[in-house]
């Protein structure tokens, strides 16, 4: 490519605007030109709104404020648990959105004053903002489950709910179990991030057994009595690991079967249902969830632990001036998907753009689209587009859905490329590159 | 088509809007492409090999295939149908004219050099009438061909001779001759516009 990109370009003069305005004043800077937006979390609603508020006004200063070095995505990571690929593979630094000016400040946001409009941090001091983007990803709720702690979660009882060293974890422990183990997933009750993760995790775990330890197990203690994808997954469990059959690879309890858990015994690795107790060679316990931590301390939650916002631009109705996006927002009908996440922070960051250029709101539109992989060469996904009816978001009537049942293997092949296509796409359009 | 859009007037006339349920206004051109970007990349050049580029494309091409995902015995899909069905005509219209304006970044892949070779030649010879300047135009209601990603051409060629999407006549015709001169015809022509930058 010759000369300069109409991205690059708008970039530069960004940038000379910029240095022009320090010349001037620090007044003009703080103040009225462009502002700056500090994010709190730099995961997926945090990098996209970063680079999106960047994309539409280059003038705009923008600062991630997020305790990690890099950020390893959930999605996909039931694919390292597999062995299909490895944790680097999920892994991404903050290298592309420096380069678009965006400032990473690698440090502990622990809490927002949002009458003197800052961001409190560990290290260093408070970082002042026009406006605030929290986006801080889930939180559990262990008092749900006795015995189980973040101290216990860390070493002994995974929950890979967070990608990174809890992956590296619950995967140690699958490659150190003996052929004939159980390996118990014990999904959340309703609201959680990636409905359809825990199923498919089933079955990323069962095919590392199916190759490696076929005499062994993955025993699901649900909370719930139904599920995301159910059909399909049953029907994939079934094609694939023999679900039903006395050899089954995967066995299914529900709630109202004794699926709820209520503690565990990390020294012994035995589970309490309300009905039995397990004993798993694996235990992986994704606790129930709520709004990640900082959304507490800075008083940006309801009754129920998330927090509410205006869904036309996901500003929080606690606070003024301060944002939620992501899983900790109440964003229904969406789900608490990477995809989600990444469509709420592009309405979020036009918002923020027009709200600091003094301009209305755009009407919001969003989409999610979420591929489970069965097994290699299978998978499945769900869609749907959204929305605005001047109050709220919506499903667009009539769209989205699920992969149909009776879907040929040569579309569900397709649909498993689709699936690793879009892991490269979704990442490049949050991380750049 | 043309029934649908009369069937769809009948229905606004009796009342009921076209989506099912009422908007607050149309969203931006900008705003509606953002929102593909997760699967088909930023600004519509796709990293991955199964999922097309869409920057690039001409508005009539993309209006076409938008509108016929759309119709409930429309063009094959897994996925798009269900994701088509959630835009009004308007809408697609906006986002055809967005990515018509992007520049397609052509796809970083391996090719076969001699495939490719032998590939230019048929493409002179049986495409280049429709996907002109070596696949890479975008006028009219065709495909940008050159630089788009192989995996992806492999799918629509397969569901274009397999009979589950409908080819022009034209160039069913010419699919056919080719097929019946050279049983790897397709596979040359794929690694020609694979070889594309």
């Amino acid at each position: 490519m010759s000369g300069i990109s109409r991205r690059n370009f708008i970039q530069i003069t960004g940038g000379a605007a910029a240095v022009s305005t320090l010349g001037v004043s620090n007044i003009l800077l703080a103040g009225k030109s462009a502002g700056h937006v500090v994010i709190v979390g730099g995961g997926i609603g945090g990098a996209t709104a970063a680079r999106y508020i960047k994309r539409a006004d280059p003038a705009v200063q923008v600062t991630i404020v997020e305790p990690n070095k890099d950020y390893y995505t959930c999605f996909m990571s039931n694919e390292v648990l597999s062995g299909h690929r490895t944790l680097d593979s999920i892994k991404f630094g903050y290298k592309n959105l420096e380069s678009m000016g965006v400032k990473i400040v690698q440090d502990y946001a622990s809490n927002i004053d949002a009458g003197k409009k800052h961001v409190v941090t560990k290290k260093s001091g408070n970082i002042a903002y026009d406006r605030c983007i929290v986006s801080p990803g889930v939180d559990f709720k262990w008092e749900m489950i006795e015995g189980l702690d973040a101290k216990v979660a860390a070493e002994k009882i995974p929950h890979a709910w967070k990608a990174g060293p809890q992956t590296a974890l619950m995967r140690k422990q699958l490659e150190a179990m003996k052929d004939g183990g159980t390996v118990i997933i014990a999904p959340p009750p309703n609201p959680f991030r990636c409905p359809p993760g825990p199923y498919e995790r089933a079955c990323q775990v069962a095919d590392y057994l199916k190759n490696h330890k076929p005499k062994s197990k993955v025993l699901i203690l649900d909370a719930k009595d139904k599920f995301s994808k159910q059909g399909l997954f049953m029907q994939g469990w079934k094609k694939h690991y023999g679900y039903g059959t006395d050899n089954s690879l995967i066995e299914w309890v529900k709630g109202a079967e004794g699926g709820i858990i209520e503690g565990v015994d990390a020294k012994t690795n035995t589970v309490t249902g309300s009905v039995d107790e397990y004993k798993g060679d694996v235990v992986n316990i994704i606790p129930a969830q709520k709004a990640g931590k900082i959304a507490f301390t800075a008083g940006l939650v309801n009754d129920k632990g998330w927090c509410p916002v205006n869904q036309q631009t996901f500003e929080s109705t606690k606070h003024k001036d301060v944002y939620v996006i992501g899983d900790s927002s109440v964003a229904s009908p969406l789900p608490k998907s990477g995809y989600s996440a990444n469509s709420e922070a592009k309405v979020c960051a036009a918002a923020v753009v027009a709200s600091l250029q003094g301009k209305d709101p755009a009407i919001p539109t969003l989409v999610n689209t979420c591929y489970s992989v069965l097994a290699p060469g299978d998978g499945i996904s769900v869609a749907m587009v959204y929305n605005f009816d001047g109050k709220k978001i919506q499903k667009v009537k009539g769209s989205g859905g699920l992969t149909p049942m009776d879907s040929s293997p040569a579309m569900r092949a397709r649909e498993e490329q689709y699936a690793h296509s879009w892991f490269r796409n979704i990442t490049a359009d949050v991380f750049g590159g | 088509m043309k029934l649908n859009k009369k069937v769809l007037a009948l229905l606004v006339l009796g009342g009921l809007s076209v989506s099912g349920n009422s908007m607050a206004g149309t969203p931006s051109a900008l705003d509606l492409a953002n929102t593909c970007a997760g699967c088909h990349g930023v600004d519509g050049s796709s990293n991955g090999p199964a999922i097309p580029s869409i920057a690039g494309v001409s508005p009539d091409y993309f209006k076409d295939a938008m509108m016929d995902y759309k119709d409930a015995d429309g063009r094959y899909s897994t996925i798009m149908a269900r994701i088509a069905k959630g835009y009004t005509e308007e809408e697609i219209g906006l986002m055809a004219g967005y990515f018509s304006k992007q520049k397609m970044v052509p796809a970083d892949q391996k090719f076969d050099a001699t495939q490719a070779k032998a590939g230019a030649k048929l493409h002179k010879k049986y495409c280049e009438k429709c996907h002109e300047d070596g696949g890479k135009s975008a006028e009219d209601d065709a495909g940008v061909l050159a630089g788009q990603w192989t995996a992806y051409l492999h799918y629509t060629m397969d569901d274009f001779t397999n009979g589950r999407r409908d080819m022009p006549k034209k160039m069913k015709k010419k699919v056919q001759k080719l097929q019946k001169k050279d049983a790897k015809g397709m596979e040359k022509l794929l690694n020609y516009y694979g070889s594309q930058k």
